[in-house]
Formats: C-alpha cells, sequence, structure tokens
C-alpha cells in the first residue's frame, strides 16, 4: 500500500470522479467528493512523511522501467506541493457543501463536482509524473475542466470567459507539447529525469533552445505571466465562487511548478540563464506585471475581478523570486506558492460566502457588512493584510525573503520597487476595509448575517493557517529551502 | 539547407501559422475554433512526420527487415488527437451557449453586449439601481 501512494493520488480523485454521476442526490454527491478529496489529502500527507523519511521515491507505473514506462518521482517539492493541493482540494470542498446550493441548480451538482475532482486528477497528476508527456496530458485534463468549471457559473458572462481561457488555454497547451516534440526529436526520451542528462549534449543546437522557448512560451501562458494574462480575471469573476477560490489556490501555482521542474530539473539553471536572457525577461516581465495588475486592481468594482488581478501580481513576485537565479530566491517562490494559495483560498472562500448570503460580489455590496457579517469581514480583512504581508502573516513572510534574496544580490532599486509595490495592495485592500466598514448598509439587504459554520469553519482554518505558517515556518521555510538546494544542487530527485 | 528535403517541417509550419492567424484575425468563435484544430493538427503531423525513418519498415520484428520506425511518437498523437477533441468539442458547446445566452457568436457583437452590462453594473455600484429591478419592485407596488 505505502509503496503504491504515488499512484494513489492520482487515482483516488480520478476514480472518484466518475462515481459522482452515478450518486446523484445533489446533497450525497456533495458528501462523497468531499470523501474522496480528504482521502487524497491523507495519501499526500503519507507521502509527505515517505519523502522526509526515505527521500525521493520514484514509482514506475505499471512496473515498465523508467526511460521506456512513465515514471512518478516524488521529491521535496512535488510532495510539498501535493499536500498543498490536496489540502485545499479538501478544505475548499467542505465550504462548498452549503456555498454551491445558491449558485448552482441542484441538477448540476454532480457535474460541478465531477469537473472538480478531474480538475484535481489533473493538478495532482501534473505534480507526480516524470515523464514530460504526461505533464501535458494532466495539463489538459486540468484545463478541460476548469474551462466546465468557469463556464457553470451564473453570469452570461462566465460562458464567454471560459471561451476566451479555452482558446488562450489550448494555444499554450499545444506551445508545451511542441516543445516536447522538439526535445523528443533531439534527445529519444521523454522522461525528465533522462532528459535532463541527455540534453547537454545537444545543449547548442538551435532545436534545443526553441523548444525550451516554445516550452516557456506555454507554461507562463497557463501561469498567466503578466502580458499573457488576460484570460485570467473574467475567468475568475464569473466562475462559481467555489470554483474561483480552487482554481486561484491551485491552478496557476501548479503551472509555476511546471516552469521551476523544467528550469532546474530538465534543462539546469546555467543552462537556462546563460543561453537565453530568461532572467531578464522574468525580472522585467515580473515587475512590470506587478504594478500593471496591482493598479488595474485598484479601480475594479467587482471584488472578485479585483482578487484575480492581484493574483497575477503575486505571479509576478513568484516569477521576480524566481529569476533571482540564487537558492534563496528559490526559497522564496515556493514560499509565495504555499502561502499565496493560503491567502487566496481564505479570501475567495469569504467572497463566497458574501455571494451566499448577498448574491453579488459587487463591491457596492460589501457595503456596511462588517455589522452584518463580522466573522466573514473579519476573515476578508485578515487574509487582505497577508497579502500585504503585515507581520505576523504568511504574507510577511514571503516578502521577507523575496527582499532577502534581492539584497543579497545587491538589487537594491528592485528591493525599493517591490516594498513600493505592498503599498499598491494596501490601497486595494483599503477599499474593500472603506466599502465593508464605513459605508452605510444598502437598504435592501436584509436580514444578511455569517453563513453557516460549514462555511465559517474551512474560511477560519485558513485564516488560521495564515497566521499560523507566518509565526512558526518551519514546515514552509523548511521544506522550501531543502527543495530549493535540491534543485540547485542539480540533484534531480 | 535542403529546403525540398525538409518539406514535412514546411508543411508544419505553415499549417501552424495559418491556424494562429485564424485563431486571432476572426471574430467568429467558431471560425476561432477552427483556426485551433488546424494549429494542433499541425502539431500532430510534426510528431508523425518525426517517427519516419526513410526505408524503413514499422517496428514488426522479421528477419527481413533491419531498420524500424519509431512507434511512439504516433502513440503519443493518439493521445493528443483525444485531448484535441475534446477541447474542440468542449468549445463548441461553449459556443451553442453562448449562442443561446447572447444571440450572436461574433466577438464583438458579444463584447458590446458585455460593456453594457458593465455600464449597467457600473451605475449600480454608484447609486443607480437596475432598471429592471425597479420595474420589478413597482409591480409589485
Amino acid at each position: 500500500m505505502i509503496d503504491h501512494l504515488p499512484i494513489l493520488q492520482v487515482i483516488v480523485p480520478l476514480l472518484g470522479a466518475p462515481l459522482c454521476l452515478i450518486v446523484r442526490s445533489p446533497r450525497a454527491v456533495g458528501l462523497f467528493a468531499l470523501l474522496t478529496s480528504t482521502i487524497t489529502f491523507l495519501v499526500s500527507c503519507l507521502l509527505l512523511q515517505q519523502v522526509l523519511l526515505h527521500g525521493t521515491i520514484a514509482y514506475e507505473l505499471g512496473g515498465w522501467a523508467a526511460p521506456w514506462g512513465i515514471e512518478y518521482r516524488i521529491d521535496y517539492l512535488n510532495s510539498y506541493l501535493l499536500l498543498l493541493v490536496s489540502a485545499m482540494g479538501a478544505i475548499v470542498l467542505v465550504a462548498s457543501q452549503t456555498s454551491i446550493d445558491r449558485e448552482l441548480p441542484r441538477s448540476r451538482h454532480m457535474l460541478f463536482y465531477t469537473a472538480y475532482l478531474l480538475c484535481l486528477t489533473g493538478l495532482l497528476g501534473i505534480l507526480c509524473t516524470g515523464d514530460a508527456f504526461n505533464v501535458f496530458v494532466f495539463l489538459e485534463i486540468s484545463a478541460l475542466s476548469s474551462y466546465t468549471l468557469i463556464a457553470l457559473g451564473n453570469d452570461r458572462r462566465a460562458l464567454t470567459a471560459s471561451y476566451q481561457y479555452l482558446i488562450m488555454g489550448t494555444i499554450g497547451a499545444t506551445f508545451i507539447i511542441i516543445g516536447v516534440g522538439l526535445m523528443y526529436m533531439m534527445t529519444g526520451t521523454l522522461n525528465m529525469y533522462d532528459l535532463a542528462q541527455r540534453l547537454p549534449e545537444v545543449h547548442n543546437s538551435k532545436t534545443v533552445l526553441s523548444a525550451i522557448g516554445f516550452f516557456i512560451v506555454g507554461v507562463c501562458l497557463k501561469l498567466a505571466l503578466f502580458p499573457l494574462h488576460l484570460w485570467l480575471p473574467n475567468a475568475y469573476a464569473f466562475a462559481p465562487s467555489i470554483a474561483t477560490a480552487f482554481l486561484a489556490a491551485t491552478s496557476t501555482k501548479v503551472a509555476v511548478y511546471v516552469l521551476i521542474r523544467f528550469i532546474f530539473s530538465v534543462v539546469g539553471p546555467e543552462f537556462a540563464n546563460t543561453v537565453l536572457p530568461l532572467q531578464e525577461i522574468f525580472v522585467v516581465l515580473g515587475i512590470s506585471g506587478i504594478f500593471a495588475t496591482s493598479i488595474s486592481a485598484i479601480y475594479q468594482l467587482n471584488i472578485k475581478r479585483l482578487f484575480a488581478y492581484s493574483s497575477v501580481a503575486q505571479i509576478g513576485y513568484m516569477i521576480l523570486a524566481l529569476a533571482i537565479g540564487t537558492p534563496l530566491g528559490l526559497t522564496a517562490t515556493l514560499l509565495h506558492l504555499f502561502n499565496h494559495a493560503l491567502m487566496k483560498a481564505a479570501l475567495f472562500l469569504a467572497i463566497g460566502a458574501v455571494v451566499y448570503r448577498v448574491g453579488s460580489s459587487q463591491l457596492s455590496h460589501f457595503a456596511g457588512l462588517g455589522r452584518q457579517m463580522p466573522w466573514t469581514m473579519a476573515a476578508l480583512v485578515a487574509g487582505g493584510l497577508s497579502l500585504i504581508g503585515v507581520p505576523l502573516t504568511v504574507g510577511f513572510v514571503s516578502k521577507w525573503y523575496l527582499v532577502l534574496a534581492l539584497l543579497e544580490n545587491g538589487w537594491w532599486p528592485l528591493t525599493v520597487l517591490v516594498l513600493f509595490s505592498s503599498l499598491l495592495a494596501v490601497i486595494y485592500v483599503w477599499r474593500i476595509v472603506e466599502w465593508v466598514y464605513f459605508a452605510s448598509p444598502r437598504i435592501f439587504i436584509e436580514e444578511v448575517k455569517d453563513p453557516p459554520l460549514s462555511q465559517l469553519v474551512p474560511i477560519y482554518v485558513l485564516v488560521f493557517a495564515n497566521f499560523y505558517f507566518g509565526i512558526d515556518t518551519s514546515l514552509t521555510v523548511g521544506v522550501s529551502k531543502r527543495a530549493a538546494e535540491a534543485l540547485f544542487g542539480g540533484i534531480f530527485l | 539547407m535542403n529546403i525540398i528535403g525538409l518539406y514535412n517541417y514546411w508543411i508544419v509550419v505553415v499549417l501552424m501559422m495559418i491556424g494562429f492567424y485564424v485563431v486571432i484575425a476572426h471574430e467568429n468563435l467558431i471560425k476561432k475554433l477552427v483556426g485551433v484544430s488546424i494549429f494542433q493538427t499541425s502539431v500532430f503531423f510534426f510528431y508523425i512526420s518525426m517517427g519516419k525513418i526513410s526505408g524503413a519498415t514499422p517496428p514488426i520484428l522479421d528477419d527481413h527487415y533491419q531498420l524500424y520506425s519509431n512507434p511512439l511518437p504516433h502513440v503519443l498523437i493518439l493521445t493528443a488527437i483525444v485531448v484535441g477533441i475534446a477541447t474542440t468539442a468542449l468549445g463548441l458547446a461553449l459556443v451553442v451557449r453562448i449562442q443561446e445566452a447572447y444571440g450572436s457568436i461574433e466577438e464583438h457583437e458579444i463584447q458590446d453586449q458585455d460593456t453594457q452590462d458593465q455600464m449597467e453594473s457600473r451605475l449600480e455600484a454608484y447609486g443607480f439601481r437596475k432598471k429592471h429591478v425597479l420595474s420589478v419592485q413597482n409591480l409589485d407596488e
């Protein structure tokens, strides 16, 4: 059983998804999906424990030996992110039990949960696998199911948002297979470990360069790096709140993982930085993304869209930290990956609670909710503080490491810009606080109160995690550091 | 440079650019999907032609043949074709729903309607109520 953990991680939600269609009752299907994702979460806990005890786990699918068969490789980096994704998958589903009632007709509940579990499968699969083509397949599983999740939104704009995402996402995925194909052409292997060993022999060919170019552009489309982020704001704004919370916490993070894995484990950081001007590109796009999208966030009237723009800005921080190209910088990326998932899940679930009670995520509908929904609004503010990077929250920890890494390289102008950009976050969070606590309530919203416990509990678990990991950083910083050092040491797994 | 000998790559590149251009240039949502399909198909060609070795046979072991083509790219592309079909099907389903919701599948017409929605919600945000909200209340009275 313990030996088969890597595949169980993927197969449990994959089997759960079609079973959701058999369980037809809306209440039972929710509980069933929750059960499935909880088992998935337990599997990922066991996996992390195994990796911390015994080091990298290599699992041969169907018993076929590595370069020929598909291999799953779990090291510090994957197991840490597997824990994050499966934990988010489970926590968000606790809140969905009630939240989804208001946003989806009961007949569509089973479809929602099916797509949700498939999306979870795809994301976990990307994290587990050590095979480049398999990454593409899982990427498309998660992408196709997230198009469906987004299209389930109430507003008709959800449909166009989903369509736009489908077009951009498919182009991104196709770029990724072109990249994989070119690499396969030069090396004759798809196994990442094998690729890492064979690519240096053909490094100076144009084919390999264009392979890297295609792959990176494709992944950057998927992770919504600044000029390629256009699909994201609408997709997050119009999807059902639960889907937004899940996707915001996991999907772009997993794409960042693919980028890290590819640059560090397959191509090798020295090669990626010397031959291609990756560092310059990432620094420029990262920092301009942070500013452009933070400023857009300030002007949003829909709070989901506001935080969607802020998500793109946070991706900018991750990419900027990645571009520093030192173990400390990579640690900052990994920390922010984890921490940002905690913040955004808390924030979007809190917004979901407002949508549940008020029926809208327009900023103006938040007027005076501070008195009517005190607990939810306190959670929203706590998440906002974490986003700004106030001490004692996780946001502070990741920004601290980012600034440390920037200073270590002597990039003080960028340090100043990063600190200044946090002020932009203060502005958009303050706008929300102003509406919530200082505007008078709207007349026609009556009997608005905090959501049922099934939503408040997950929100507060996440808020608690936001503070807990902001104070006790031993798990997050410890694992991130080990993963970053392993990646830099060239120890692929 | 052996330009003619690399004709398979030329076909791939030309198809890819046609597909990409259609996606970017066309307003019609179905035509955009056609563009995406052509774009994906070019990659299928790329993979399939990659596995071909001239003079080689399919990898069926026999004493008469020594040179075999690589079947793996073909198998990979079977998977990619399935993904492509799923994407096209989902895309078309979305277009049907968009047609039902907006009464149009032309991008600019949809955008016009969206801008109008946005204006309304903006007005609402600044304190004006939506027309139909008022009219429903009037009916109640």
